[in-house]
């Protein structure tokens, strides 16, 4: 019996062109669609001091025009297949994606080549965009949990250029210049920095014809070096609090975590799945909604218990060491020190004694399942192909059973050893004050705030 | 697949005795199955007294029943990996979940346990209502969710079931005991209260048959269906100013109501709200705030018609320096399209982009779901999606122009703004 795995690893369809342009393809006949992302390994970990949010920026800027698709005529090429495009920028990766009918894969293909060498950056297009992506940054700052998921991961980072947020902090977005953007565009946006993947109702060989028609005469460029910074090992635990008006209050954990390549990174993953419930791992459809968590650890420490509101965990595969984040709503009226005791207790004792078998079980049954259905369209396939190739290689995404599969309880009891010590913990806190006051934060049912030991 | 497009979806329905609907679609394209149960209990059916009831039965309804208790429901979730999901509109309550094909049978028995059985435990009780309350005091500090709130009280006002908040307040949360629950649950949990969308790697014929096995002798009860009060277009201008003076950014909300989802100018409607916010980045709406003048991330608008008249609503999210300039631009361009119409390319392009999109809704089993019992909760028929492309394609330049100058009308709108802002 062929299992799951070797069918995907069978059917994708591989190639280099000339110019470095790495193309996968693969074969889904269930509709009469086709998905085209096109990936650039660029992403806010490049991104230097006083240009940070320049990759994000970049990236709208490529949705406004190039050489030989005006401006007025970018909106349309798709939509008339009935088609959806998108794009999206994070630490390691700048990505593009349509999905339309089938008939529009040389339409997509045009766009893509086009994007990769022929935007235009004209100058009042970058001002008028500054202005969009501020009101993005804004947008977030409303949002008490991703103001304090900034702080957290700025706190966590000493030297890694992961500690910027990908949006980029206001006083640089308020200052790059359109000469930065089109530099760091030309810099980064080359076919040998690149993957082009294409899932859906195509035939690869005339597929991978018509992108060689399409990109072969895109000119291979130098990529300068990049930032070789290594985070150095955190000594002990780090804490940032924001006393901010608010209505409801917010706790974040965070740990240096394993990077993809790593062979902790998968018994990282299931002590997550222990701990919160698996998500599965697909950037762009798995996080849309909850896990199954109800047995989980900290579900039945916190939500169970009447002292968090929400809990979850977050593990993503990155090129480099990044974080491990658990977050918790905390129910009105009970003690933070309450709730992050609990929060930081079954950490503990999961460092402490380890996991047992059944819950490994259980979590590798959630993340199998969880394969199915993050694989459910021409669009997700697209983007974990894509994905796992830019931040270290597609064989990862196809290998992703097989490697859940052999993780074992010794394996995850000493991934918890390894990264869940209190001198590797950033611990931040939204506290509300009531709307409209300005003072010290209210007095707390309960007890006063501040760490537990 | 050809199949798509010559017979279509082609889903099987049964109605069962007791007046239970069963709608199956097997599929293959995962190993996987969609399960979608739809309870004509949204919070339009929420008693006065107890607003936001409907919505707090959907967060206990799955926490215990007569013959499971909360912890084994867990289990039976947790060990396949499979997350119920409970979802609340205005007239429908829904569980929904996916499950690997091997597991559909003691999923689907779990769920219809969940929703015949369901037992309401007061210690579930408690533990959700704290939740609720946190939710709820997590809404308050949102401007989208305050804007579109206030939006929707002025569009439907009088206590009409629409314009209500469905997650109640927090003093009717906290007034709302188990024997409410209870009594909700026995009122609108019947079979003939209930469509049943089985979508997946499942034959048709087993899914049926283990439907039919597992709800034929839940007694049938009536259930009558709440038709809402018809909605009187207002005559004046609203406007109203939440000040959120801790945020950053301030959210508009501005808005009409429209027509209901049954009426034979619902497609025209929904071609001329794709031209005016939706298609490519925002239609004309994008065009002008986000892409011409940089103002905002998102803008948009919707178009949701329902069994009332359902609401128009334009979206943005702005610096508060330029929320003034921000709805000049949408009466702008509300007044531009009810004098001078659409243009018929824009006509075309929304034609074309909306009949294209259908294989892409109806590609996963969670699309397929969803568009089945929104064709079975306005009746539409079985081969609504065969129907669809010439529906849309017969609406007419003229009839798209008619229905915006009838709707869009700057001095009839409603405005939200909620954020930094003052008048």
């Amino acid at each position: 019996m062929i299992s799951t795995e070797q069918q995907a690893r069978s059917t994708v369809r591989t190639a280099v062109l000339d110019n470095g342009l790495r193309v996968l393809i693969q074969e889904v006949h269930t509709a009469p669609l086709a998905s085209v992302w096109c990936w650039y390994k660029v992403g806010s970990k490049d991104e230097s001091p006083g240009l940070t949010g320049i990759s994000h920026w970049v990236e709208h800027m490529n949705f406004k025009g190039t050489t030989n698709i005006p401006r007025d005529q970018v909106k349309g090429i798709i939509e008339r297949f009935g088609g959806t495009w998108n794009g999206y920028t994070w630490i390691d990766q700048t990505t593009y994606l349509e999905t339309a009918a089938r008939d529009a894969l040389d339409q997509m293909l045009f766009i893509e080549s086009e994007r990769m060498n022929n935007c235009l950056y004209e100058p009042e297009e970058c001002e008028s965009e500054r202005t969009v992506i501020i009101s993005e940054l804004q947008g977030g700052e409303n949002d008490p949990d991703q103001l304090l998921d900034i702080e957290v991961t700025a706190t966590a980072f000493r030297a890694h250029p992961y500690r910027h947020p990908t949006i980029g902090w206001l006083g640089d977005l308020q200052r790059i210049t359109r000469e930065e953007l089109y530099e760091y565009y030309r810099r980064y946006y080359a076919p040998n920095n690149a993957t082009l993947v294409i899932v859906g109702d195509v035939d690869p060989d005339a597929a991978l014809c018509r992108v060689e028609h399409y990109f072969r005469a895109i000119p291979e460029r130098h990529i300068p070096g990049r930032i070789a910074t290594r985070e150095p090992e955190q000594l002990g635990e780090r804490r940032v609090t924001l006393v901010r008006q608010g209505t409801a209050a917010y706790l974040k954990v965070a740990f240096h975590a394993p990077a993809v390549t790593d062979a902790d990174f998968f018994p990282m993953l299931a002590l997550d799945a222990i701990l919160t419930g698996a998500k599965g791992m697909n950037l762009w459809s798995s996080f849309r909604g909850a896990p199954p968590q109800r047995k989980s650890r900290l579900y039945r420490a916190l939500v169970e218990r009447g002292l968090a509101s929400a809990v979850s965990g977050t593990l993503l595969p990155t090129e480099h060491p990044f974080l491990y984040v658990v977050s918790a709503t905390a129910r009105e009226g009970v003690a933070y020190g309450e709730v992050e005791g609990a929060l930081v207790g079954e950490l503990e004792r999961a460092r402490r004694d380890g996991i047992a078998t059944d819950e490994l079980d259980r979590a590798k049954r959630q993340l199998k399942a969880r394969l199915v259905f993050e694989t459910d369209s021409v669009t997700n396939i697209a983007h974990q192909l894509g994905f796992f190739e830019t931040i270290a290689a597609a064989d990862i995404y196809t290998s992703l059973a097989g490697r859940i599969a052999a993780v074992t309880v010794d394996a995850v009891t000493a991934a918890a050893r390894r990264y869940l010590p209190p001198q590797n913990r950033t611990v931040g806190w939204f506290q509300p004050v009531p709307p409209g006051s300005t003072g010290e934060p209210a007095v707390e049912a309960g007890g006063p705030s501040g760490p537990v030991s | 697949m050809t199949t798509l497009t010559t017979r279509g979806l082609a889903p099987v329905r049964e109605v069962l005795p007791n007046g239970a609907v069963v709608i199956v679609k097997e599929t293959a394209t995962r190993p996987a199955v969609t399960l979608s149960a739809a309870f004509q209990a949204g919070s339009a059916y929420d008693p006065d007294q107890h607003l936001g009831l409907a919505h707090f039965v959907s967060r206990v309804i799955d926490r215990g029943t007569t013959v499971r208790s909360a912890d084994d429901i867990a289990d039976q979730l947790d060990n396949r990996g499979v997350t119920l999901s409970l979802g609340l509109t205005r007239h429908v309550l829904t569980l929904s979940c996916t499950c690997l094909a091997e597991d559909f049978q003691p999923v689907l028995d779990l769920v219809v346990d969940i929703a015949r059985n369901a037992s309401f435990p007061e210690e579930e009780i408690a533990k959700r209502r704290g939740e609720i309350i946190t939710g709820i005091r997590q809404d308050e500090d949102n401007p989208a969710i305050r804007a579109t709130e206030a939006l929707m009280q002025m569009l439907y006002p009088d206590a009409h079931p629409y314009g209500r908040k469905p997650k109640g307040s927090v003093e009717h949360v906290e007034s709302i005991q188990r024997a409410d629950l209870l009594s909700f649950h026995r009122d609108r949990f019947t079979p003939s209260s209930l469509s049943l969308a089985i979508v997946g790697d499942v034959e048709t014929e087993r899914a049926t048959s283990e439907a039919v096995r597992a709800l034929a002798d839940w007694p049938a009860t009536p259930t009558p269906r709440l038709v809402p009060p018809s909605v009187p277009r207002p005559s004046t201008r609203r406007r109203l100013v939440i000040q959120m003076m801790n945020k950053v950014q301030a959210d508009i909300a501005y808005g009409f109501t429209t027509i209901t989802r049954l009426d034979p100018k619902y497609y025209t409607y929904w071609l001329m709200n794709n031209v005016l916010g939706q298609y490519a980045l925002g239609g004309r709406l994008g065009d002008s705030i986000r892409e011409r003048q940089g103002m905002a991330y998102y803008v948009f608008s919707s178009f949701d018609a329902n069994l009332a008249e359902g609401p128009l609503v334009i979206r943005a999210g702005v610096n508060p320096s330029n929320v003034d300039r921000a709805i000049a631009s949408i009466d702008e361009e509300i007044d531009r399209m009810a004098t001078q119409g659409i243009t018929a390319r824009e006509l075309r392009d929304s034609k074309q982009y909306l009949i294209g999109s259908l294989p892409r809704m109806l590609e996963t089993n969670t699309g397929i779901a969803t568009f089945l019992q929104t064709a079975e909760h306005f009746g539409l028929g079985l081969d609504h999606d065969l129907r669809l492309p010439d529906l849309l394609g017969s609406v007419t330049l003229d009839e798209v122009n008619s229905a915006a100058r009838a709707v869009l009308a700057r001095e009839h709108a409603a405005v939200v703004v909620a954020g930094p802002y003052a008048d």
